[in-house]
């Protein structure tokens, strides 16, 4: 338990976890591009086709992935600033601001590959069910998060409002969420369902595992590359940094 | 300003205070009131316009239509409440104060919501009429809004709070909290559809009341949270 | 692999260009989440250098 905390201090400390990071990233950028290899190798030409779908279905492998991971990153970003706003803590305001534009491409990602999916299988390019519609509310909130922070010209400010404006959002996701589910079920006949859960036989799992693994793994190197840059920026007159920068 | 030897307010009286002041500048300023009304009324003129005067279309489009244009004119009224406070410098006052943020600009938002949202619900079966919206369905219209627009004031006011330092922040605010909005719209359209159907609204308008009490009680402390956060900025 | 040839693998009976196309769309998108961070470090990183230079020439004057 000592340990952790201690783990935790020094993250809040910008020079160690500068170090750390680019440890990490030289680590962390193989690994990823070989998960995220794997898992599009075995999705795309590996495993068996959909019964009902044909081989369309194959965008689940990133669909599926880039919405989880999406969802996740909101509560990163949510966790970081909630960290920010309490404990003061400045690391948590640029682990917040790097988190936002990474869950904002991805759940771009989920919603074109959404679109793409539904082509051929329903015939249009966009379809209001209840995954896709809170997809796109998901969105909205990342590219407000965003919009908030580039309209304020402080920005110790902008980034308090932000994870203000986070946490709200976080609070509402869940009622977002379970309310667009509701609507969709009040709007439609029961028998048209157009994202029907059905069991999914292992060899289309393993890959899918695989594949949001992967995703994870690209959220946390693109986060952490985010804030290398931002940090190196914060501090570049810092005497640590040119110090560590001159060594390397 | 209080002298130091005056007994200092009650929390009550102090929300009061705040209640009664913005309430009278709100009755005072005829366009404050008049003009979310207005725009509710022209807005809803639109949809006619632009679907066609079928009376059976619009009738079935009638819910939606109203709760569409609601959450739009309460939009356009959250960009204006705090912001007369904060350009006079009453707003560092409240802050200032030793009674919490929160509720003192729960005042603000509580007279804010009776001279628009209240207002709106209660005027609103005249534009349902308009759209042909069926009988049955305008009671719960108007409780639908009354909970509603309380939801949406709420919400707004967490916006405005966090827009309110930003030049030309209405349109960043509506951006902000549509999203957020959602919930309301598909709780509140939901009851009249199925009010409209003849069927049983009440999980739906259960739905809402749960989540303005949420609200009554959460928003608040955003509310403070972002006030301080602006004054800051 | 479970198709019979890359040209089958290509086609995906119909589907190949959604299911292409959803790919390269993703690929470019991951490609930039990594590389647009990885450009803006090395452009502080390049600010960082000529300010040294500039800091350690002024000291020299």
């Amino acid at each position: 338990m000592q340990g952790m905390w201690a783990f935790i201090h020094k993250l809040g400390s910008p020079p160690w976890f500068f170090g750390f990071s680019g440890t990490l990233v030289r680590w962390l950028l193989p690994v990823t591009v070989l998960l995220l290899a794997v898992g599009a190798y075995w999705g795309l030409l590996v495993a068996p086709p959909d019964f009902r779908q044909g081989n369309s279905y194959r965008i689940i492998y990133i669909h599926v992935p880039a919405a989880v991971v999406a969802l996740a990153g909101y509560y990163v970003m949510a966790i970081a600033g909630a960290i920010s706003l309490i404990w003061r803590i400045k690391m948590a305001d640029v682990a917040m601001r790097a988190a936002a534009p990474v869950g904002a491409v991805l759940t771009a990602v989920a919603l074109v590959t959404g679109a793409i999916w539904g082509k051929p299988t329903w015939g249009a390019w966009w379809v209001w069910d209840a995954r896709i519609t809170s997809m796109l509310i998901l969105l909205f909130l990342y590219l407000g998060v965003v919009a908030l922070f580039e309209a304020y010209e402080n920005k110790t400010a902008a980034a308090k409002a932000c994870a203000v404006l986070t946490l709200v959002g976080t609070v509402n996701i869940p009622i977002i969420y379970k309310s667009v589910d509701w609507w969709y079920s009040l709007h439609q006949p029961a028998s048209l369902k157009f994202t029907g859960e059905s069991a999914i036989d292992a060899s289309m799992l393993y890959p899918l595992l695989v594949m949001i693994g992967a995703f994870y793994l690209l959220f946390a190197m693109s986060m952490l590359l985010n804030m290398r840059a931002e940090l190196l920026w914060q501090h570049r007159n810092a005497h640590w940094l040119r110090q560590r920068l001159d060594v390397s | 300003m209080q002298s130091v030897d005056r007994p200092s307010l009650s929390l009550l009286t102090a929300f009061g205070r705040q209640f009664r002041r913005h309430g009278q500048a709100l009755m005072a300023s005829l366009a404050d009131v008049a003009n979310p009304l207005l725009f509710f009324f022209m807005v809803v003129t639109l949809f006619p316009l632009g679907l066609g005067p079928d009376p059976q279309q619009l009738a079935s489009m009638a819910p939606g239509i109203l709760w569409v244009v609601a959450l739009l004119a309460s939009l356009m009224v959250s960009a204006r409440m705090f912001a007369s406070d904060f350009e006079d410098g009453s707003l560092e006052q409240m802050a200032l104060a030793p009674h919490p943020l929160s509720v003192l600009a729960l005042g603000e938002v509580a007279a804010h919501w009776l001279a628009t949202g209240c207002l709106l619900a209660l005027v609103s079966p005249l534009f349902a009429m308009m759209l042909g919206l069926p009988p049955q369905g305008l009671g719960v219209l108007v409780l639908s809004l009354l909970l509603g627009t309380l939801c949406l004031t709420l919400i707004g006011a967490v916006g405005s709070a966090l827009t309110v330092s930003i030049r030309r922040g209405g349109l960043l605010l509506s951006l902000l909290i549509i999203p957020l909005n959602v919930p309301v719209l598909i709780f509140g359209s939901a009851a009249v559809t199925e009010a409209v159907m003849g069927r049983d609204p009440s999980t739906w308008l259960t739905l809402m009341g749960a989540l303005a009490a949420g609200m009554l009680a959460l928003a608040p402390l955003a509310v403070g949270a972002a006030l301080r956060i602006s004054l800051d900025s | 692999m479970y198709f019979e040839s890359l040209a089958a693998a290509w086609h995906m009976d119909g589907h190949g260009g959604y299911v292409w196309m959803a790919y390269a769309l993703t690929t470019i998108a991951v490609v930039l989440m990594v590389w647009l961070p990885l450009a803006r470090f090395r452009r502080h990183l390049r600010w960082v250098s000529a300010d040294q230079l500039r800091q350690d020439g002024d000291s020299q004057l």
